[in-house]
């Protein structure tokens, strides 16, 4: 009762939280046209479209952190915010592409062909939503159900390549000063490890107990 | 003298600003720059950078030869290519030299002259520049990031200044260095380029009218985070080969090293021509996003142009490439 009570209040403040990036976004611009700020710089093509990834790149990170907190700090109801954070990662990841596809290419399809199969990290991208998009698709009780649990878990073991590749489409676009997608890699290389490791630890205890 | 070029340089009628509207900027302009730079700041404050800003309201220069070059082009505003710069020496993000190019000292700088020509050594920066009459040269600048802007730029041929020094005929060609002191450029703490930022230009290249050392922008000494006081300006090349804050000059016999052509020989070549039939390996240089400096919806909506062979000044420079395989000598 008590957990389900906490939910009620919390899951409208998670879905609120994770709308203020694109809320400032949004401030930003307006804020820039209208109030003569420079908040996106003088060049927002290029600077929304890069927030826009960081913020699919971060709520990947958060959906993938949910599951070590609750079992390190002992909060199994944490697990309920898992599927809104990876909705929401899908979300920018739709934003991300479109501001891409819209903003920068101006919706030149032909370009944007040429980028597809041409530019590799544009390539990766791509790789990354398509992944991604199943995910989003099978979210629901219903789709579980009808998955099977086991089935929808497997598919869903898909967003650790989708991280990586993530990153990765990061990586391979900057030309120097890697610092940002390091960081990101070296936390996401701390959750898989986490998931290792906790692997680990379910089949050592039996062998101990075995010897003991 | 009024140097006439108007040809493969100037500008389709479509980019041409309203005459009265660019009458009434020249005018702005020069109301600005009439009055103290301090009152150039208010207009920066709500960017919310001001604060910090180096290089704002810099010394006017006195005597100014206006010229012809891209006189029609409408220009990006001070803010803008002030506050959106490639100058890693002062940290990689966009805003970073704004922020942190108040930390270089411009005063007394000095350029050293090396190699193969007669007249060799240290020369003050007033040496540099002082038997020459300061030209504006409006130019637009074209970033290997697809991005460009159009600056007017106070400057002097770099031909004339190369003269003075008396290359001899083993100078084929120009090698450039920019400063290296971790204290006054905090962005060489950190290995993102090897320093120092090293450029270099074939003679012939370097020779060409539309080349010029650059000392300024809008009619005041060169802002720090543009690359104060003197930098390379080669409008037909992509940005990167305009190198800045210049203290090496040297006149050499073989291709000199370039940081970018260094770092990534399959992305940035030697030289770096504006083409937009030779894309990046990672992204397309067809066509660019002209940065006026406005920001906002505008900039946010406002279609790409077509990029220019050479940058537009094809006429003037496309003959240094005549048989070279540019696929090849990107």
């Amino acid at each position: 009762m008590v957990i389900k009570k906490s939910r009620r209040i919390f899951k409208p403040l998670v879905f609120l939280a994770s709308l203020l990036p694109l809320g400032w976004l949004i401030f930003a611009l307006y804020s820039d046209e209208f109030l003569g700020t420079k908040y996106m710089t003088i060049d927002p093509v290029q600077k929304l479209d890069r927030e826009l990834g960081d913020w699919a790149l971060i709520f990947i990170i958060l959906s993938l952190s949910v599951r070590p907190l609750a079992e390190i700090f002992k909060k199994g109801e944490l697990v309920a915010y898992r599927r809104m954070l990876g909705l929401f990662a899908f979300f920018y990841v739709c934003l991300h592409l479109s501001a891409y596809i819209g903003l920068n290419l101006k919706l030149d399809w032909n370009e944007f062909i040429v980028d597809v199969t041409k530019r590799n990290y544009i390539t990766v991208g791509i790789i990354t939503f398509i992944l991604l998009t199943p995910l989003a698709v099978t979210s629901t009780k219903g789709m579980i159900k009808r998955l099977g649990g086991k089935r929808w878990q497997k598919l869903h073991m898909l967003i650790y390549p989708i991280a990586l590749l993530g990153v990765f489409h990061f990586f391979m676009m900057i030309r120097a000063d890697f610092s940002r997608p390091a960081t990101y890699l070296a936390v996401i290389l701390v959750l898989l490890g986490y998931r290792i490791w906790a692997r680990w630890q379910k089949t050592k205890p039996k062998k101990e107990a075995a010897l003991a | 003298m009024l140097i006439k070029w108007r040809k493969a340089s100037d500008v389709k009628p479509s980019e041409i600003t309203p005459k009265d509207v660019f009458l009434n900027r020249r005018k702005f302009i020069q109301a600005a720059a009439i009055a103290s730079g301090a009152s150039l700041v208010p207009a920066f404050v709500n960017s919310g950078l001001a604060a910090t800003s180096p290089g704002y309201g810099g010394k006017k220069f006195s005597d100014l030869k206006k010229t012809m070059y891209g006189e029609a082009e409408k220009l990006t505003t001070y803010e803008g290519l002030t506050t959106h710069n490639n100058f890693y020496e002062f940290g990689t993000g966009k805003s970073d030299p704004f922020r942190n190019a108040r930390t270089l000292e411009t005063s007394p700088w000095s350029v050293e002259i090396t190699g193969h020509a007669a007249k060799t050594g240290k020369f003050s920066y007033e040496d540099i520049i002082k038997p020459h009459q300061l030209e504006e040269r409006i130019y637009r600048l074209r970033c290997v990031e697809a991005w460009s802007m159009v600056i007017p730029w106070v400057g002097i041929p770099l031909a004339d200044i190369i003269k003075r020094f008396e290359p001899t005929s083993k100078a084929n060609y120009v090698a450039f260095e920019t400063l290296v002191d971790a204290k006054q450029m905090p962005g060489q703490e950190s290995n993102a380029l090897p320093w120092p930022y090293v450029e270099g230009l074939r003679m012939d290249e370097a020779m060409n009218p539309l080349t010029i050392l650059a000392v300024g922008v809008y009619g005041e000494h060169m802002p720090k985070q543009n690359g104060a006081p003197i930098r390379l300006v080669v409008p037909w090349k992509y940005g990167f080969k305009s190198i800045k804050s210049i203290v090496k000059i040297g006149f050499v016999e073989k291709e000199p090293p370039a940081t970018w052509n260094v770092q990534a020989p399959s992305e940035y070549g030697f030289y770096s021509n504006v083409n937009p039939r030779v894309d990046h390996p990672r992204w397309s240089q067809k066509k660019e996003r002209r940065i006026t400096g406005e920001g906002g919806l505008s900039a946010l909506f406002t279609p790409k142009i077509e990029t220019m062979y050479m940058n537009g000044y094809a006429e003037e420079v496309a003959h240094l490439y005549k048989g070279m395989d540019l696929n090849k000598f990107f």
